[in-house]
């Protein structure tokens, strides 16, 4: 029983809105952890109260073995939070972002700022540790708040979209900072609705969907389980497609539309394109790729925006 | 000039949507001066003040703290917001409008709101009935006068200063002072030398003696013309100074 | 039986430790400039002083106490003035800069991520306005002792007096910035702080006042504090202010409880 999240039938209700509707999640020691889904899923919903800052309306959460509503304090003392929204304190500079706030951990002076030190190390933000925080860079200020999120040497930390709105490199970093703290042992929760940051660092994750979890398991079991091995992505002359795509009916489990090509959901790759160039088809490109969780995402969530 | 209306315009169309949250304070401020120090205080000044009751006294000196209260507001927070948070002047500057224009559009706004403020104050003196020469609505005109002469030089602080702080302490250290020891409340000639000399530098009292000469509907004479020259002085100087300023955060 | 239940039922273990963590981080941001700005909340009510109290009293002359008693326009005015200004220190404290932290810089979401609680928050920004308070009020209170205004002995006993009336206005200033919506209300409060500020006794006597308006003045926190503090300055003390105390106090701890109650609802929603 060394489940770090326990939770059975949670619910979160804002007034007359679910915003988590009854999900069940154990998280153990050691694994990253990801919440996938598209905005208003509830993924927020359910860091907040798995950070001890949101009380549940209902069903049953236990974390690190204790109870949230009763041992807060208690149970945010071995957690470090990334939030969402960088809320870095911009009156003070990028070390004494650090130093205070491992003071409202109770940390001593002396070993608060010998522990700023190594962490701006490691986020490599040493050479900026006397600048405000003001002018950092998007990709800066998320280091330093995931930085501040470990300045308790946390047993788990939860971070909430670490690497929205950063740009390539910033995003690669950020994740080999995070590979790392895995590797040490620290357990990662995080909500993301990049693909490719599942894939890369999440152990084990589900997708949520209007507030319930419709879809569970390792990214590899996933993509099995929803998605075929392969995806064939055709494209013809703009307008053809629904012609074409009737003559492509029967090929491959499953077959989507879009406005610029038509996806085919395929075991093998190689034996559907050959069999399209059978049916003298001629498309204007092909593209064989293997089958991601983005795939898996948009036939879960459905491709309608929602916000 | 025409473009500068457009600046106004833009500036108006934002003051309807906020009116209603600064009318109460443009009203209730005169209010509860007027009964606070006019009818509270002045009730024990029992031989009034160069002839006249304290009440009636103190009216102008209010009328043209209020114009200076007012164009402080409005050349400071907002004018760093334009600035830092909100960039209305870098949008502006996007299009065909010069410095000049952008500039000039904001005070001619701020003009408007000090006219305001003054034309509250001075209906609630009529309602207390201590306003009782024709020449009263002259009061207006040095209101605009007084009010631009603080607005111009503040507008370029404003445009400088790094931070908000400097706001604050603009306001306890300059206006504050001058708003108490500039003879609203009491005669500058009770001023210690210094203080008293102090007072003559800085805008508010001469705009207080116009003020007062128009209210009572005394003759200002040839010192009147003095006072008028001054503040057109610091109208002029904070008016370029302002433009200067903009020209260097708006091109650059 | 009773050390062992009661600490896991209300749980105080850790929380002046939390608090003060609070307040160790506003002294960090102390910069040149906030500095100044600092220093130049106690300027404020020295200028009133001087102007009111001095200038305009110099046209009034004295002024006839209650029981007969003339004493000069500013030293009656001079208490009202040190109590006003612990009401305006620990109001833009707790109402303008609270209300940004919480709504604006959004801080305390960051703080309530670590064992920190809401009501430790409230505690540790209220003892910063109050450390704020303490050093305009001593620094007020040597000037009147400087000019004349009250004897050494007054004015020591007027510092704890200002002291139980910033916290009081303290905690009604957070109560205040829980229940605001936006900037624009923050108008409202300057306007009732302004009518506070001119109608509670601290330029005239309420007596000068019509009847009606005297009731509604007396029930009002400054009247009560400028009460205690004139009392303290100029005598004689008596159960009054004994009341003057008690309001305080329980001012004080209502508004506490309501805006530690209210930012948990806000911020732990």
């Amino acid at each position: 029983m060394d489940a770090l999240i326990h939770a059975r039938g949670l619910v979160k209700r804002f007034d007359d809105f679910t915003a988590v509707d009854g999900i069940d999640i154990d998280v153990r020691r050691g694994e990253a952890f990801g919440f996938l889904g598209p905005n208003g899923a509830g993924k927020s919903s359910t860091m907040r109260m798995i950070g001890c800052v949101s009380p549940p309306t209902g069903g049953v959460l236990r974390i690190l073995g204790l109870d949230p509503r009763r041992d807060g304090p208690a149970i945010r003392a071995k957690l470090g939070v990334c939030p969402q929204l960088d809320n870095l304190d911009i009156e003070l500079t990028v070390r004494e972002n650090l130093t205070t706030y491992a003071r409202f951990f109770g940390i001593a002076r002396r070993v608060a700022r010998q522990r700023a030190a190594e962490l701006l190390e490691f986020v490599q933000l040493t050479e900026r540790a006397d600048s405000k925080v003001e002018p950092l860079s998007g990709g800066m200020k998320r280091r330093l708040t995931i930085a501040r999120a470990l300045v308790n040497e946390p047993e788990m930390v939860l971070l909430d979209e670490p690497t929205t709105g950063l740009d390539p490199q910033a995003r690669h970093l950020v994740w080999e900072r995070l590979f790392r703290l895995k590797q040490q042992g620290v357990t990662l929760v995080l909500t993301t609705h990049y693909m490719d940051e599942a894939e890369q660092l999440c152990d084990r994750l589900v997708v949520m969907d209007g507030g319930k979890i419709v879809a569970a398991g390792s990214p590899r079991a996933l993509i099995e389980r929803y998605s075929t091995r392969e995806v064939v992505e055709l494209r013809f002359a703009t307008g053809s497609q629904q012609a074409y795509a009737e003559k492509l009916a029967g090929l491959g489990e499953r077959l989507e539309v879009l406005p610029d090509r038509i996806l085919l959901y395929v075991a093998d790759g190689d034996e559907a394109v050959a069999e399209v160039q059978r049916r003298s088809l001629d498309p204007a490109g092909v593209l064989v790729r293997r089958s991601s969780l983005e795939d898996v995402f948009l036939h879960l969530t459905g491709r309608t925006l929602v916000d | 000039m025409v473009a500068a209306s457009y600046v106004l315009e833009y500036h108006l169309v934002n003051y309807r949507r906020t009116w209603r949250s600064s009318a109460l304070s443009t009203l209730a401020g005169p209010l509860l001066t007027l009964l606070g120090f006019g009818v509270g205080v002045g009730a024990f000044v029992s031989g009034g003040v160069d002839g006249v009751p304290y009440l009636d006294w103190i009216v102008p000196g209010l009328v043209a703290s209020a114009a200076t209260q007012a164009a402080f507001g409005e050349a400071t927070w907002p004018v760093m917001s334009y600035f830092e948070w909100m960039k209305v002047y870098f949008a502006q500057a996007a299009a065909p409008l010069r410095v000049a224009d952008i500039l000039g559009g904001h005070l001619a706004f701020m003009l408007f709101r000090i006219l305001v403020s003054a034309a509250a104050f001075l209906a609630v003196a009529v309602a207390f009935g201590v306003v009782h020469s024709w020449w009263a609505p002259l009061t207006l005109v040095v209101a605009l006068i007084v009010g631009l002469a603080v607005a111009a030089p503040t507008v370029a602080y404003s445009a400088v200063i790094p931070s908000e702080s400097y706001l604050a302490i603009l306001m306890r250290f300059a206006l504050l002072p001058m708003s108490l020891f500039s003879g609203v409340f009491f005669p500058v000639e009770s001023l210690p030398v210094v203080l008293r000399w102090a007072a003559y530098a800085l805008p508010l009292w001469h705009g207080v003696e116009l003020s007062r000469d128009a209210m009572l509907g005394r003759a200002p004479g040839w010192l009147g013309l003095v006072h008028l020259g001054y503040l057109l002085v610091w109208c002029a100087g904070g008016c370029v100074l302002a433009h200067r300023l903009f020209r260097r955060r708006l091109v650059f | 039986m009773v050390t062992l239940v009661l600490p896991r039922l209300i749980s105080f273990e850790g929380t002046g430790r939390r608090a003060a963590s609070v307040t160790e981080r506003n002294i960090a941001c102390l910069r040149s400039t906030y500095w100044i700005v600092l220093l130049s909340g106690f300027l404020e009510p020295v200028l009133y002083l001087f102007s009111i109290g001095v200038g305009v009293g110099g046209l009034i002359g004295d002024l006839a106490l209650g029981d007969g008693r003339l004493v000069g326009y500013a030293e009656f005015v001079a208490p009202a003035m040190l109590a006003a200004s612990a009401m305006t220190g620990a109001l833009s404290e707790t109402t303008f800069n609270f209300f940004g932290k919480m709504k604006f810089m959004r801080l305390y979401e960051g703080i309530l991520a670590t064992p920190v609680r809401p009501i430790e928050i409230a505690l540790g920004e209220l003892a910063w306005a109050m450390a704020r308070g303490v050093l305009y009020s001593a620094a007020f209170l040597a000037i009147m002792v400087a000019m004349d205004l009250t004897s050494p002995a007054r004015a020591l006993a007027m510092l704890p007096a200002a002291i139980l009336i910033g916290f009081a206005f303290g905690a009604l200033g957070m109560t205040i910035s829980t229940l605001i919506r936006s900037w624009q209300e923050f108008d409202l409060i300057a306007n009732g702080q302004f009518a506070l500020f001119l109608f509670s006794g601290t330029f005239a006597p309420a007596t000068a006042y019509p009847q009606w308006l005297r009731w509604v003045v007396e029930v009002t926190p400054l009247y009560r504090s400028v009460d205690l503090t004139r009392a303290l300055s100029l005598g004689p003390v008596g159960w009054v202010q004994a009341l003057d105390v008690l309001y305080l106090v329980v001012l004080f701890a209502v508004g506490l409880s309501i805006a530690g109650r209210r930012m948990t609802g806000m911020l732990c929603k």
